[in-house]
């Protein structure tokens, strides 16, 4: 049944073929001429498929059977923590009190929403070393243009209007250079060394009064710790610029290291990486941002307050950037990631990250010899890989990835980051177990295997998938982006 | 991989034709191969004055986005439009396909980039 393409619904319909399903109408029928002026009525019937409810239900089964996640195997989409994700989470944000309430609701009817959003500011604000938290950012990308905002609005507050450059290392995420564009700056690059952080000389030639600050990711898109960040922080600080977490890869480091420890001034998280929030497919997702106490003035408004008595939406800021997204963030997002803290408690969060750790080491000592490693040293939570080896047998990483499915996996991120040739990116998560690593890792070998003895399967991977392999190329130079009829 | 004698080449994997003052900028076959199939190609505006080392055109592949840098400095005097439609002429042959030309401000620019066997030696030590 899964290896069966799919029509589409379009495909499926048979004219005059319907299901009876609302009850007869009991209110006058109205000519729909009366009620809607003519120039947006359509000309003709709109071209909609026409199926009985067991096909509809059927075509949607089978769509739902073929997609892939958390929830139906192993995931290891490298820089994306694809990890499980708690149900009670979900039960939770569900309660009445938090799905049902109104936005405009006076404050004293909704106390607890507002002690959830000042709890989590606090608490996030624990865990990364910062003073105060804005919840309103609603994904990753979205924190990075506040933070970077907010660092615009801090350097203008000070009077210090040429610094209009942000520096991005090479390893970087696109995100980062991309927020930064839209935030107004120009995107200076700063080259990894060796052992893959900043090139520190790099960085120093880099400075000067005209940069307003660096971002870095650290662990970085390598999956490894910059070990110099508390001389990069130095470097940044000494010629007046700021540091910007991203935390894209923070469950490499919570409960452990803290980003405000190591000199950044504004960090955003992922809630829905790694506090507890199902993503991919388009959200919703959270992307708090923190600050150091003197960028607090310029977060985001309103935040919520506490008088001692009762909670409030502070709106009295007249240095904050402004509102970036309406209300206060995405809620229900906010209060998984308050359960999950909750739950796990200090000790928990630091288990979660070492476990994150220690399993994708796991896969890297499993793996090397397999595959070429290009940067041996110990990894955080995620281990980066290169298809060099395999090149020689004629067979690229695209390949490897391919062959993957045909296991039953979701393959890991490849080409990126774009310093390591024929990349693959690892990151197993803290909630894999053992014998999961292991089937993943055996399959890894035996593809490895292939790749040297039978590198056609390899060419012609998927073999076991509805569809086999798509020409990327042409979907991406001639798209089809509606169906059309006959 | 293919190295065309006769013309320079810079270390961000460009190689530019000189004509009198004109340049033809294009993307080397070395990088055409590592990016993978191009599905797009920004054509840059003409009358664009540029510097050396300033971004001209960014090449997608299926597996990333790079930049073009300008190897010399001056004035785009004319784009391959070709290419907004047709990416793909870049893979199939990228010294035929050239991005845009530029009218140098300072001849000597060129003189400092690669001459082909320079840019092979380069090429093997990215390997």
């Amino acid at each position: 049944m899964l290896k069966k393409e799919e029509k589409l619904v379009f495909e499926l319909s048979v004219p005059g073929r319907y299901t009876n399903l609302l009850p007869g109408c009991d209110v006058d029928e109205k000519e729909i001429t009366g009620l809607i002026p003519e120039e947006f009525l359509r000309e003709d019937d709109p071209d909609l498929p026409e199926l009985g409810e067991v096909d509809v239900v059927r075509h949607f089964t089978h769509l739902s059977q073929k997609n892939y996640g958390v929830d139906s195997g192993f995931y290891p989409l490298g820089s994306c923590t694809m990890k499980y994700n708690p149900k009670v989470n979900e039960e939770v944000s569900r309660l009445d009190g938090f799905s049902k309430v109104h936005p405009y609701q006076p404050e004293e009817t909704v106390q607890g929403c507002l002690e959830l959003l000042y709890m989590t500011d606090k608490f996030l604000s624990e865990i990364t070393g910062m003073d105060r938290f804005s919840l309103q950012p609603a994904a990753g990308a979205h924190g990075e243009m506040t933070g970077l905002m907010i660092m615009k609005a801090f350097h203008e507050n000070n009077g210090d209007h040429k610094r209009n450059k942000i520096i991005v290392p090479d390893s970087a995420h696109g995100t980062n250079p991309a927020s930064a564009a839209t935030a107004g700056f120009e995107v200076v690059e700063v080259r990894s060394d060796e052992r893959g952080g900043i090139d520190i000389n790099a960085l120093k030639e880099l400075m000067s009064d005209e940069v307003a600050g660096l971002m870095l990711t650290n662990p970085n898109t390598l999956g490894l710790f910059d070990e110099n960040i508390h001389l990069i922080a130095e470097i940044v600080h000494d010629a007046g610029g700021l540091l910007y977490y991203d935390g894209a890869n923070a469950n490499a480091i919570i409960g452990i290291s803290r980003p405000g420890d190591m000199g950044f001034d504004i960090v955003h998280l992922n809630l829905h990486k790694t506090f507890s929030t199902p993503h991919g497919g388009g959200g919703p997702g959270s992307g708090p941002v923190g600050v150091k106490k003197q960028l607090i003035p310029f977060l985001p408004r309103p935040v919520v307050e506490y008088d001692n008595s009762r909670y409030y939406f502070d709106y009295d800021r007249p240095l904050s950037i402004g509102r970036v997204k309406s209300f206060y963030g995405n809620f229900s997002v906010v209060v998984k990631a308050y359960a999950y803290i909750r739950s796990l408690g200090a000790d928990g969060l630091r288990k979660v990250s070492e476990a994150a750790v220690l399993n994708a080491n796991y896969i890297k000592e499993k793996l090397k010899a397999y595959y070429h490693l290009p940067y041996d040293r110990t990894c955080m939570h995620e281990v980066v890989f290169s298809g060099q080896w395999q090149k020689e047998f004629g067979v690229s990483t695209l390949d490897i990835a391919k062959r993957l499915l045909d296991f039953g996996y979701h393959p890991p991120t490849i080409y990126f980051p774009l310093i390591v040739k024929e990349a693959f990116m690892i990151e197993p998560t803290e909630t894999e177990s053992k014998e999961t690593l292991d089937e993943f890792i055996n399959a890894m070998i035996e593809i490895a295997n292939e790749a040297k003895n039978e590198p056609e399967k390899l060419l012609n991977a998927p073999l076991d998938t509805p569809v086999l392999r798509l020409d990327e190329a042409r979907a991406a130079r001639k798209p089809v982006l509606k169906y059309e009829c006959g | 991989m293919k190295v065309l004698d006769g013309l320079k080449y810079s270390a961000e994997h460009e190689w530019i034709k000189i004509d009198g003052n004109k340049a033809y900028i294009g993307i080397t076959d070395y990088a055409q191969h590592s990016l993978g199939d191009i599905v797009f190609v920004e054509i840059p505006e003409v009358g664009s004055e540029l510097n050396k080392g300033d971004v001209l055109s960014v090449v997608e592949s299926v597996k990333a986005a790079s930049d073009v840098y300008a190897p010399v400095s001056g004035k785009v005097a004319e784009v391959n439009e070709e290419l907004a439609d047709s990416p793909e002429k870049i893979n199939e042959d990228p010294y035929e396909s050239w991005i845009a030309v530029i009218e140098m401000s300072d001849l000597s620019e060129a003189e400092e980039l690669m001459d082909a066997r320079e840019y092979e030696r380069f090429c093997q030590e990215e390997e």
